[in-house]
């Protein structure tokens, strides 16, 4: 399997390459689905200019990346395609090494339950064979590096893509079991841009079913685990904060970065739903709907952990895409990391209802972003509207996917237990109906 | 959501519409056609009206008198352009200079990728001469545009002596709070396009110019002039710019009111308007001047002078005086004054146009169809590709049972390998590719070795590469995957059927009548081939409405509309002379039907000539 890995990585690279060197660099730099305010190079090279001449890189409203990210590129600007580059084969690798620990796992939890017996008779269909799970970590990686999404965000060299890579790095430590590099590699996430904070629990939940820990409450281990967790976790957040602080000599870059994720003062367009909505406000309803905007990002872990309570790494994968549609600053690269992870859930597919309606959709409306907003800022024919409707059909498509992703995954786990075929109580086929 | 959700609802639907497929095609392609054909009925339509407040409601009062003064003027410049054989510059700056305007001249110089033999040029030098007019009663922030080109021969030298009576009688006038800048510039478009680039700074399309030494404030509106003659019976507007792109409706409005109002006849694509729009005649004269619409818009070049400045976000419109046998003339005072009323009511704008419509179609100057009654014609069709693509959909998923619900599906089928698919992908995009890049690049060494001219070279090039990737690729997937199989064809023609949907739909909202006309020809195309099919009889039928094929019916039924019927012959050479003019126009203005049509339409098309020839 290293052989096409390795494959995979060199085309990547090298279509990466190739697209540096050709003009559309500079055009996808500036395409607004691909950089944020947050994530944009051109801000993160005034940044290391303000830096350069002495003055704190916060002043002015341009830079809003973290200090790390800042003290990192000091170092690496002259080399920052190749970064770039190895962040995302990081991530791939990272990802492959990833489900191909958890594929192990659940083919053996498979094992264990067969044996005992505990499917019933009719669902051996369902149950999954190690030569259709051979090639999935495979395909998780194409994904990733192939998605023109992916090629986009590195190309207009992002700094999504550095986050995709640490949260990958969280996803691989965590699946692998080391509690210490999980609770560090959360950190750098959360530290990076806040939302990655809702992942403290599948990552936690994945832990305490690793170390064989009760997720009971009334357990006193179940307390101490989160403890420690919680502290290892906050620890390195601490850390680091005060690490950027006396890298800086200064505490600017709590509000001009976490500030500015939080208050959303930039309405530039975006593939979020919060640009055009709080552009249209009224200014004192504004500080309300900026709460229930972003309780709505956070609010869904709550019912998603007590439903997957026992499927931690699919708990993980809900919670990546909804960061990735609800989030602030949302650009295409945060999108192509949790489609990275649709092949894992290929053994869903017969479940799934409107899979080819979204994927339609999504097609479409990717396609059309540029359309409109060439109509909307160079034609000058179309206006904000079209392009807002475009945004909205997006993320609808989006909310879609992972719901009919939740819905499969539900009706599978409740065949697995309580037989394919359902028969309803007059001897007649069922149907399972989610209301 | 219940649709979504509802298996049992949902399998209903789904087996209604894959058992009913075809009909319901049939149904929406007629219902499509008829939509579109019912939109230049009048009761359908709606009246032009000013919707922009700074234009409607204030009267101007138009007292222009020098009419005669000013052709006086344009025989002068006639004598000197005569005389020096082109631009008349140092004239046309002494007699803008006597007229009080700052003047300023700027040179360029352009050579086209291969010869223009419609108007004879090859390596094309030139002198745009601007005189600007400072606005008395405002900081100089925006700016209107007259200009009028310097054209060989006789022509238009009445719309420069107009131009330059305007702008003496302006210069007297104290309530201007917008500069005017008036405009002569050479080689027409050409010409427009240095100035216009210059003024912005940009430079897209590699063009040689000489920066502008004076400016006026961001332009907001612009109006370009063709007269010929002495007197003119009626005035027609042109709207069509870059790409099929629109200005806003209001300009026309106001030149239609200002028609009505000075009562000067007023045409659109050169077709007055009937009131008798309940008979037959009537109607098929308002079907006809709307076609004629649609297909300047779906050529996407610029009409007139105008066009190139529709992509600065400068609203504008060539107004273009037409001498025929009428017994009614109207003299060049009137216009004169036509003009000065409508730049009264531009100055007296406070913001830029956009209360209006940008997309629209006009049966006539005064009745419009805006975008949310034409675009259900393009939607119409449309959604034959999604019905087709959700029929293959299920066909795929399951090939005998029920697909709706996840229950009774079978175990995967041997799915066709990736590379059956992306091979005739690769191969029709990279055929395309060279019909985009081969014809100009090997212009010299047709040359070279054939007896043809440069022009020629381009054009046999194009159809030679076209018919060539008609032979070539039908064969190549079965080099790389072995034999094709059923469900092969399949997901072929899901990727092709999505892929045409995509591009129809974002064509159609950049230039809906070209989207229109493509999805005309393409959408049977695309619904009904299948490998099954009497192989001689669908090739032919897959040619003929293929866009090569649709080009050239366009160009007849063009001159037909144009009410000039041409022989076959004659049809021919003007089919050739239409696709060395679109290849011109990609690359001396930037139009990009050429390369929609090269890299994006023409694979797509031979994605369904592929699956023609599945074996």
């Amino acid at each position: 399997m290293v052989a096409p890995l390795s494959l995979l990585l060199i085309v990547a690279v090298t279509i990466r390459a190739a697209l540096y060197r050709s003009s559309l660099a500079e055009l996808i730099a500036e395409r607004v689905e691909v950089v944020s305010p947050i994530t944009a190079w051109k801000r993160v090279i005034e940044g290391l200019a303000l830096l350069d001449l002495g003055v704190s890189p916060y002043s002015g409203d341009v830079f809003h990346e973290t200090p790390l990210i800042i003290y990192l590129f000091h170092f690496l600007v002259d080399y920052a395609e190749i970064t770039f580059m190895l962040a995302d084969v990081i991530t791939a690798v990272a990802l492959y090494m990833a489900v191909k620990d958890f594929n192990k796992q659940v083919f053996r939890k498979q094992k264990f339950s067969v044996e005992a017996e505990r499917y019933p008779a009719d669902c051996l269909e369902l149950i999954r064979s190690p030569t259709e799970m051979f090639y999935i970590p495979l395909k998780v990686a194409m994904f990733y590096l192939l998605n023109p999404f992916t090629i986009l965000s590195c190309v207009a060299k992002s700094t999504c893509g550095l986050n995709n890579a640490v949260l990958s790095l969280f996803i691989l430590t965590t699946i692998k079991g080391n509690v210490l590099l999980s609770a560090i590699f959360l950190c750098l996430a959360t530290y990076q841009s806040i939302y990655p904070l809702t992942l403290c629990a599948p990552a936690m939940l994945y832990l305490m079913q690793h170390q064989y820990v009760p997720v009971n409450p009334r357990r006193a281990a179940f307390w101490w685990f989160l403890v420690q967790y919680l502290f290892m976790y906050l620890g390195s957040l601490f850390v680091i904060v005060c690490l950027s602080f006396f890298l800086l000599g200064s505490w600017d870059f709590l509000p001009s970065v976490y500030g500015f994720i939080l208050s959303v003062p930039d309405l530039t367009p975006n593939i979020g739903l919060f640009w055009y909505f709080f552009a249209e406000m009224f200014e004192h309803f504004r500080l309300f709907f900026l709460c229930v905007f972003q309780i709505n990002v956070f609010f869904y872990t709550v019912p998603l952990c007590i439903k997957l309570k026992d499927q931690p790494v699919f708990l993980m994968f809900m919670q990546l895409a909804v960061i990735s549609i609800f989030k602030s600053y949302p650009t295409v690269g945060d999108t192509a990391l949790y489609l990275a992870f649709l092949p894992v859930w290929s053994h869903l597919h017969r479940f799934l209802r409107n899979i080819f309606l979204v994927s339609c959709v999504l097609l479409a409306c990717s396609a059309l972003f540029p359309v409109l907003w060439h109509l909307w800022i160079y034609a000058g024919s179309a206006n904000s509207n079209f392009y807002y409707a475009i945004t909205l059909l997006f993320n609808v498509a989006q909310i879609l996917l992972v719901s009919d992703y939740f819905y499969a995954f539900l009706r599978r786990e409740h065949h697995l237990t309580a037989g394919l075929y359902l028969k309803k109580k007059d001897g007649s086929e069922a149907t399972l109906v989610l209301k | 959501m219940g649709l979504l959700s509802d298996p049992n609802r949902r399998r209903a639907l789904i087996s209604l519409l894959t058992r009913l497929n075809a009909p319901i095609c049939a149904l929406c392609y007629f219902a499509g056609v008829c939509w579109f054909m019912g939109l230049a009925f009048e009761p359908f339509t709606l009246r032009t009206y000013m919707s922009e407040n700074a234009m409607g409601s204030t009267m101007v009062e138009e007292r222009f008198p020098s009419g005669e003064r000013a052709l006086a003027t344009g025989k002068e410049f006639a004598a000197h352009k005569k005389k020096v054989g082109g631009m008349p510059v140092d004239w046309l700056v002494k007699t803008m200079q006597a007229r009080g305007l700052e003047v300023f001249t700027q040179s360029f110089s352009r050579t086209l990728p291969f010869p223009d033999e419609n108007k004879e040029r090859y390596m094309v030098k030139g002198t745009n001469v601007y005189g600007i007019l400072r606005a008395p009663r405002a900081p100089r922030t925006e700016a209107l545009v007259l200009s009028a080109p310097c054209s060989p021969g006789d022509n238009n030298n009445q719309a420069v002596g107009l131009l330059l009576g305007l702008a003496h009688y302006f210069r007297s006038q104290v309530f201007w709070a917008k500069d005017i800048i008036f405009l002569v510039n050479e080689h027409d478009l050409i010409g427009m396009q240095a100035w216009l680039e210059s003024y912005h700074h940009t430079n897209t399309t590699g063009m040689d110019w000489s920066p502008l030494q004076g400016r006026g404030g961001s332009i907001q509106a612009a109006l370009s002039l063709e007269l010929s003659s002495d007197v003119i019976t009626s005035l027609d507007i042109i709207l069509e710019g870059l790409n099929g792109q629109l200005p806003n409706l209001d300009l026309a409005n106001l030149f239609y009111a200002f028609c009505q109002k000075i009562g000067v006849l007023c045409t659109i694509q050169g077709r007055l308007q009937r009131n008798d729009w309940d008979s037959v005649s009537g109607y098929s004269h308002a079907v006809q001047t709307m076609m004629l619409m649609v297909m300047k818009q779906a050529s996407g070049r610029p009409w007139g002078d105008h066009g190139l400045f529709l992509r600065y976000h400068i609203e504008a419109a060539t107004i273009k005086g037409i001498n025929s046998f009428r017994q009614y003339k109207t003299d060049v005072t009137t216009v004169g004054r036509l003009l000065e009323g409508m730049f009264r009511k531009l100055n007296n704008l406070l913001e830029r146009l956009h209360q209006s419509y940008f997309f629209y179609l006009m049966p006539s100057l005064s009745h419009f169809v805006s975008i949310g009654y034409y675009m259900p014609a393009f939607g119409l069709l449309a959604v034959i590709l999604l019905l087709r693509a959700l029929d293959l959909w299920v066909q795929l998923v399951s090939p005998p049972a029920i697909a709706a619900d996840g229950v009774g599906d079978n175990a995967q089928q041997s799915s066709p390998g990736v590379l059956s698919v992306l091979t005739p992908l690769v191969i029709s995009h990279l055929t395309g590719a060279a019909l985009y890049i081969l014809p100009t690049r090997f212009q010299e060494i047709a040359v070279e070795h054939f007896p043809v001219s440069e022009t020629e070279a381009v054009v046999l090039t194009v159809i030679a590469v076209y018919t060539a990737g008609l032979a070539l690729p039908h064969n190549t997937h079965r080099l790389l995957s072995g034999e094709g199989t059923e469900q092969g064809w399949r997901v072929l023609k899901l990727v092709a059927v999505l892929y045409l949907a995509v591009l129809l739909g974002c064509t159609a909202l950049i230039n809906f009548s070209l989207g229109f006309i493509l999805a005309l020809t393409l959408v049977p195309v695309a619904a009904f081939v299948t490998p099954h099919m009497p192989k001689t009889l669908s090739a032919v039928v897959l040619v003929i409405l293929s866009p090569a094929f649709t080009l050239l019916f366009s160009v007849f039924f063009f001159q037909e509309l144009e009410e000039m019927p041409v022989s076959f012959q004659d049809g021919w050479l003007l089919y050739l002379s239409v696709i060395s003019q679109g290849i011109l126009d990609h690359y001396l203005y930037g139009s990009l039907v050429y390369p929609l049509i090269a890299l994006m339409v023409y694979p797509c098309w031979l994605l369904f000539w592929n699956i023609l020839f599945w074996k």
